[in-house]
Parts: C-alpha cells; sequence; structure tokens
C-alpha cells in the first residue's frame, strides 16, 4: 500500500487508512483467497478501484484472472449461504455507498443485495430457477425489499419487462425460463435486477452465453438502462468489444491483481502494459488484413496457488528481458501513474514502453 | 395436459396387461414344463385320478393357455362360476382366481391383507420422509461437521442392517423386556384404531428407519448439487433470507429425484413388505405372499404378484404426474 500512497492520490486511487471514501463505491486492496487441498487459491490478490454513480467500469481479463470472484466478492456472496468448512478468506475493504461492507452484519448486507446492488449472471437459463415463472421471481425479487401485496408487486414486474424490451410482458409474465429464448431470458433477467432501482449493477459477462446477434441488443439496453436510472455499472467480460462499447473506465486484471486501469480511449489507444497489448493484439476486427494473423498471447493463465514471483505476467511476457537485473522475475510490479488517471504494472520504463507500442505493437493492429 | 393423463393411463393398463400374461403363463405354464401336473398341485397329494382329472375340467385346465387367460381376465370384471357337473364354486367379481388352499376366492385373501399392507405402507412413509429429508437437509447445509458425519454413518448403518434384525431386537426390547408396546396376534378391520396403531409403531418405525437412512443419503446428495446451482447464488443476489433460499428455491428442486425413488419404493412397498410383515406377523399382502408360496397356493401367488404390478405401475403413474406439477419443463412432453 505504500506504493500506491507515493503514487498518488488522484481520483480513483486508492488511499489507505482513510475511512471516508469520497467514490460511490470503493474497493481497496480487496483479498480473496480460497483454501484448497492443493494450497491456497489467491483468486483476487490485492485490487483496489473506485466507481461512481452513472458511469461504467469494464473489468476485463483471461478465465481466472478473478473478475468474477470480485463481483461476488462485492456482492458479498463469498460468504452468504457457503456451508461446510471451507470458507473463502477476504479481506480489503468495500466501501458502497459510506457502508463498508466486509465489516457490516451480513443482514444488512443482504438488505442491500437485490436492493443497493444487484447483479446480472452470465448463463440466463441457469441463472432462473427452471420450477418458477418469470413473474413469480421477479415479484419475489421486489417483495424482498418492498413491501407491498403481490398485485402490486406484479404491476411492477410486467411493468420491468415492459421497460426491457419484452413484448406482451401481461402475457410473458406468466412463462416459465425455458419458454423464453436466450435473449429474452437475459432481458428477464435484467428486468429482475433493476426492479428496486439498485444503484451499483453488476454485469458477469451478460453476453458470452447469447447469440452474437442478441448480444448488441442486450448491451444497448443495460447502457439505456444505466442512463434512465443512473447507476453504476460494473461489466466484467473476456471480451475487449463489449467493454469499448459501454465503459467509462477500464480496468485489466491478471492472475487477481489490477495490472492496468484508466479511462476506455487511453487503455484501447495508449495501453501500457504487455498483457493489454496482447489482449488487444488477440481481438479479431474487421479491418484488419486478411493476411494478418489474430496476435494470440502465449502460454496459459497463471496458477493461482504458486503465483509467478516478480511479475506475474512474466513467463508470458515478449518483453520480460527489457529491464535489466531479472528485475521481472523478483519483484512484484506496483501499479504506477502513466498519464492522466491511467496506471500500469510494469517493469519496463515508460520510454521503454512507449516506443514499443508505437513501433511494434500498434502497426499490427 | 389431458392428452399426458390418457398417454399415461393407458401405458399403465398396457403395462398391467404385460405382467399379467408374463405371470399367468410362468405359473401355468412352469409346472407343466417341469414335468408336473397343475391338477394334482390344485387338488394336493393324496387324491385319486378322478377327483385330479374333475379339478382339470372344474378350473378348465385342459383349455388352451390363451383361453385360460381369457377367461382370467374375464373373471375380472364379470366374476367366474368353476363347475363340474354338480360341483359348483362361485367367484363373484372381482374374481382373481379361486384358490382351493384356503376353499375361497384369492380377492377375499387380497381384501383382507390389503388394509394392513396400506397402513404399514402410509405410517411408515410418512415417518421416513419426515426423518430422511430432514436429516438429508440438515446433513448437506452442515456438510463436513461432526453432526453430518454422525448422520451419514448412522444412515450407513441403518441401510445396511437387514429388517429382520432391526424388527427382532426392537420386539425383544420394547415388546418382550420393557413391556411398552402390545402387539396383537393379527389384525382385523374389527379391531380399534388404537390396536392397530399399537401394533404397527413398532413395525412402522423399523421399516422407517430402513428407508430414511437411504433417503437422508439421497437427499443430502441431491441438495449440495442444487446448492451449487447457479439459480441458488441468484435467489442470494436478490437479497432473500437463507431460509427461503433453502425451502423455496433450494428444496424444491432436489424434491424431484426424491419423488422417483419415492414412487418406486412406495409402489413395492404397497405389493406387500414381505421382510416386516413376517417379521412382525402382520397379515398383509407380503405374509400371504409368503403363505401362499409355502403352500403351493398358485391362484394366491397370481393375484398378489398382479396386485404387486398394480401398485407399482399406479404410484409411478402418480409420480409422473406429480412431476408435472413440480418441474413445468415435464409438461410439454
Amino acid at each position: 500500500m505504500t506504493e500506491s500512497i507515493k503514487t498518488g492520490a488522484a481520483v480513483g486511487e486508492p488511499v489507505a487508512a482513510s475511512p471516508a471514501p469520497t467514490a460511490f463505491l470503493e474497493v481497496r486492496d480487496l483479498r480473496v483467497h480460497f483454501p484448497t487441498d492443493d494450497g491456497l487459491v489467491k483468486s483476487v490478490d490485492g485490487l483496489s478501484f473506485s466507481l461512481e454513480k452513472g458511469k461504467t467500469l469494464g473489468i476485463v481479463g483471461e478465465s481466472g484472472s478473478g473478475k468474477s470472484v470480485t463481483s461476488l466478492g462485492i456482492m458479498g456472496l463469498h460468504t452468504a449461504g457457503q456451508y461446510g468448512k471451507r470458507k473463502a478468506q477476504i479481506s480489503g475493504e468495500i466501501w458502497l455507498d459510506g457502508t463498508e461492507l466486509l465489516s457490516a452484519d451480513p443482514d444488512h448486507v443482504r438488505r442491500l443485495r437485490g436492493r443497493e446492488m444487484a447483479m446480472i449472471f452470465q448463463d440466463p437459463l441457469s441463472a432462473l430457477h427452471p420450477y418458477y415463472t418469470i413473474g413469480r421471481q421477479i415479484v419475489e425479487a421486489y417483495r424482498v425489499h418492498h413491501d407491498v401485496d403481490k398485485k402490486t408487486a406484479r404491476r411492477r414486474a410486467i411493468e420491468m419487462l415492459d421497460r426491457v424490451g419484452i413484448p406482451q410482458p401481461d402475457k410473458r409474465v406468466d412463462n416459465y425460463p425455458h419458454e423464453f429464448s436466450g435473449g429474452m431470458r437475459q432481458r428477464a433477467m435484467i428486468a429482475m435486477s433493476l426492479v428496486n432501482n439498485p444503484e451499483l449493477l453488476i454485469a458477469d459477462e451478460p453476453t458470452t452465453a447469447l447469440d452474437v446477434t442478441v448480444q448488441a441488443q442486450i448491451l444497448d439496453l443495460i447502457r439505456d438502462l444505466q442512463k434512465e436510472f443512473g447507476s453504476a455499472v460494473i461489466i466484467i467480460t473476456h471480451d475487449l468489444g463489449v467493454v469499448a462499447e459501454l465503459s467509462d473506465d477500464i480496468l485489466v486484471m491478471y492472475g487477481g491483481r489490477c495490472v492496468e486501469r484508466g479511462p476506455a480511449e487511453k487503455v484501447f489507444y495508449e495501453p501500457r502494459h504487455p498483457y493489454t497489448w496482447g489482449l488487444l493484439g488477440s481481438m479479431p476486427r474487421l479491418d484488419r488484413d486478411q493476411q494478418e494473423r489474430l496476435i494470440p498471447v502465449k502460454g496459459s493463465p497463471p496458477s493461482l496457488i504458486n503465483v509467478p514471483s516478480g511479475c506475474a505476467f512474466n513467463p508470458r511476457c515478449p518483453y520480460a528481458d527489457v529491464p535489466k537485473d531479472n528485475i521481472t522475475r523478483t519483484v512484484r510490479p506496483e501499479l504506477t501513474e502513466v498519464g492522466g488517471r491511467h496506471w500500469a504494472a510494469c517493469h519496463m520504463t515508460q520510454e521503454q514502453r512507449e516506443r514499443i507500442w508505437t513501433e511494434e505493437i500498434a502497426p499490427k493492429l | 395436459m389431458l392428452a399426458y393423463l390418457i398417454r399415461r393411463l393407458l401405458a399403465v393398463v398396457i403395462m398391467v396387461l404385460v405382467v399379467l400374461l408374463a405371470t399367468f403363463t410362468v405359473f401355468y405354464m412352469l409346472p407343466k414344463w417341469a414335468g408336473q401336473d397343475i391338477a394334482v398341485l390344485f387338488a394336493g397329494k393324496a387324491t385319486g385320478a378322478e377327483q385330479v382329472e374333475g379339478i382339470r375340467t372344474k378350473l378348465g385346465l385342459d383349455e388352451p393357455l390363451l383361453v385360460q387367460f381369457w377367461e382370467f381376465v374375464k373373471g375380472i370384471p364379470m366374476g367366474r362360476t368353476f363347475a363340474n357337473g354338480n360341483d359348483v364354486t362361485e367367484c363373484p367379481a372381482p374374481c382373481f382366481g379361486y384358490s382351493f388352499v384356503t376353499e375361497e376366492p384369492v380377492w377375499d385373501t387380497l381384501k383382507d391383507a390389503m388394509p394392513v399392507t396400506l397402513a404399514l405402507a402410509a405410517g411408515a412413509c410418512v415417518l421416513w420422509l419426515a426423518a430422511g429429508v430432514a436429516t438429508g437437509v440438515v446433513s448437506a447445509l452442515k456438510r463436513g461437521s461432526v453432526w453430518d458425519r454422525g448422520a451419514m454413518i448412522a444412515a450407513l448403518g441403518g441401510v445396511s442392517l437387514p429388517i429382520f434384525f432391526t424388527g427382532m431386537v426392537a420386539m425383544g426390547i420394547f415388546v418382550h423386556s420393557l413391556g411398552w408396546v402390545h402387539v396383537e396376534d393379527s389384525l382385523s378391520t374389527d379391531d380399534s384404531i388404537g390396536v392397530w396403531f399399537e401394533t404397527l409403531l413398532l413395525p412402522w418405525i423399523v421399516l422407517a428407519l430402513l428407508n430414511a437412512a437411504m433417503y437422508a443419503r439421497l437427499t443430502r446428495a441431491t441438495m449440495l448439487d442444487v446448492l451449487g446451482e447457479d439459480y441458488i447464488r441468484t435467489a442470494r443476489a436478490k437479497g432473500l433470507g437463507e431460509r427461503v433460499v433453502i425451502t423455496q428455491h433450494a428444496l424444491r428442486s432436489a424434491m424431484t429425484p426424491i419423488l422417483t425413488v419415492f414412487g418406486l419404493d412406495i409402489g413395492v412397498l404397497l405389493g406387500g413388505a414381505v421382510l416386516t410383515e413376517s417379521t412382525f406377523n402382520l397379515p398383509g399382502l407380503g405374509l400371504a405372499a409368503v403363505q401362499a408360496i409355502s403352500s403351493k397356493d398358485l391362484p394366491v401367488i397370481l393375484g398378489v404378484t398382479l396386485f404387486a404390478a398394480l401398485a407399482i405401475a399406479v404410484a409411478n403413474l402418480v409420480v409422473d404426474l406429480l412431476y408435472a406439477v413440480i418441474d413445468p419443463r415435464v409438461r410439454l412432453g
């Protein structure tokens, strides 16, 4: 944490031991570890970010980078209803609108879930209960937080279904999830999560399980609803195209940590971390020349039990030997500011990274 | 839904007819193949050749098998008259055959035995469902705890111990040593509810213990599966309390596999809990079957088999219909 204090108290940068955050959502040094037979899995290991109302943060990374674990951590779903001995170990601070969630009473956090913060999941078919009608599930979500009779709640459910673009909502409200198409199910899921006007909406890979033709519609819907409700939105995805369209800020995760964070246009047009370059290189684009191939990130995601020493990305990084004295393999790089509100964690100097980006990477994209 | 119901009912009728044909063939042809004269079996050993021929004519055993089968099926709704000259025996509808060992229609034997088996099954299944499911749910929620391990070891014991052992031990302790329970030698519909209750109490518990153990393990495994489902996470993400998540979201899904096994178990049980009834000397279908087998009373064996098959078929039909009630996705099929 000392490092981050040094690097600045600019907007969004975590400041240790200051209990009154100004941001709507502020996550400080979040760590989520899971004890297993093979060792401690450090799914999230020191993550900090903040988010204002009405803004959208895109969290990007490959499978196992800790994106979903982070979102479940904010929702308090690592501890709620987790039975058995092996509980997730969570530390750090999560401030939501002035309340620190990790130290708060679990029942208080439960009452915030669904009302203050809501979540949309990846696969709406498995995320909706197969035995209950769409209407019943939305009504349930509404009545948990509002003391109203079933009729009122049902009207509200129909109104929400209508709002998310489901035709004939007064009829469809009595359908079961299996009677909906994939896109409709995700719309219903969004209706359910927005029924209580939450101020924070977390969308965990909201379009991954959907047809490509439907993906754009769902993203448009999320954007429209955000404008209408003014909520803060976190979009979690491995698809840079998704965040490019929606996000104000982008946070790139690797091995449970943030490797680059900044305004979307900065991360896209002036990325300062080799992993982000890799992500951009492996994104298919129509305007790319046919002869040119995708540039994949070589190797596989790091083990979260034995995280590589030094920079977690070093075994896969083509530039690991650019910094001197083998430092990439011994010292873990901290996030340093590389521009206005733009941070990256890399041992290469600013000049080295700028040169590699403009001369070697950008021309190939 | 109606088409579904009709289709299922039709399937039950066909299944029962197939079972009937198969058992009928086995019971009437097997002795012949084994070189035994079925008329001799019916008549008993110490009878003359003339009497044997008389019985053969009276029961129609000289007719081809298909004719005999048809007469049997026809007898169920219409009743039958067995006659050989002046020797006439009436078997009123529903006629499931006539036993020459007990000298009464098979239906009378079944009719007397059914209430006992029904009462035994009804009481036991309520007990084992309640105990088994509750234990299983608590075990799943406290996975890995002392309670969970203890319950699962106890359940393993419950599954492993045969009913004639637990039954004997229970009788020895509670009836003979402590004298807490007074047991009647036999039960009839004339006896009071109190007598039935007291006589059936130990059989209920012993039978329930065996099944509860199995249901506890099944419920635990199913609950653990369901608790890992995405929609359970969704339910929590909505801010629902844990009690609602468990009872309304998890348990409802967990009921489907439990119901499947329950349908089979109750069907088998209604056909006669042979071991329990023998151990406790309860005059139910199981005991009737055992007695019929030891006295080679073919018509009664056939009758009990038929009834058992019918019980299983009906229980499965009810389960299938309940599926449709529980799981809306089944209603499409």
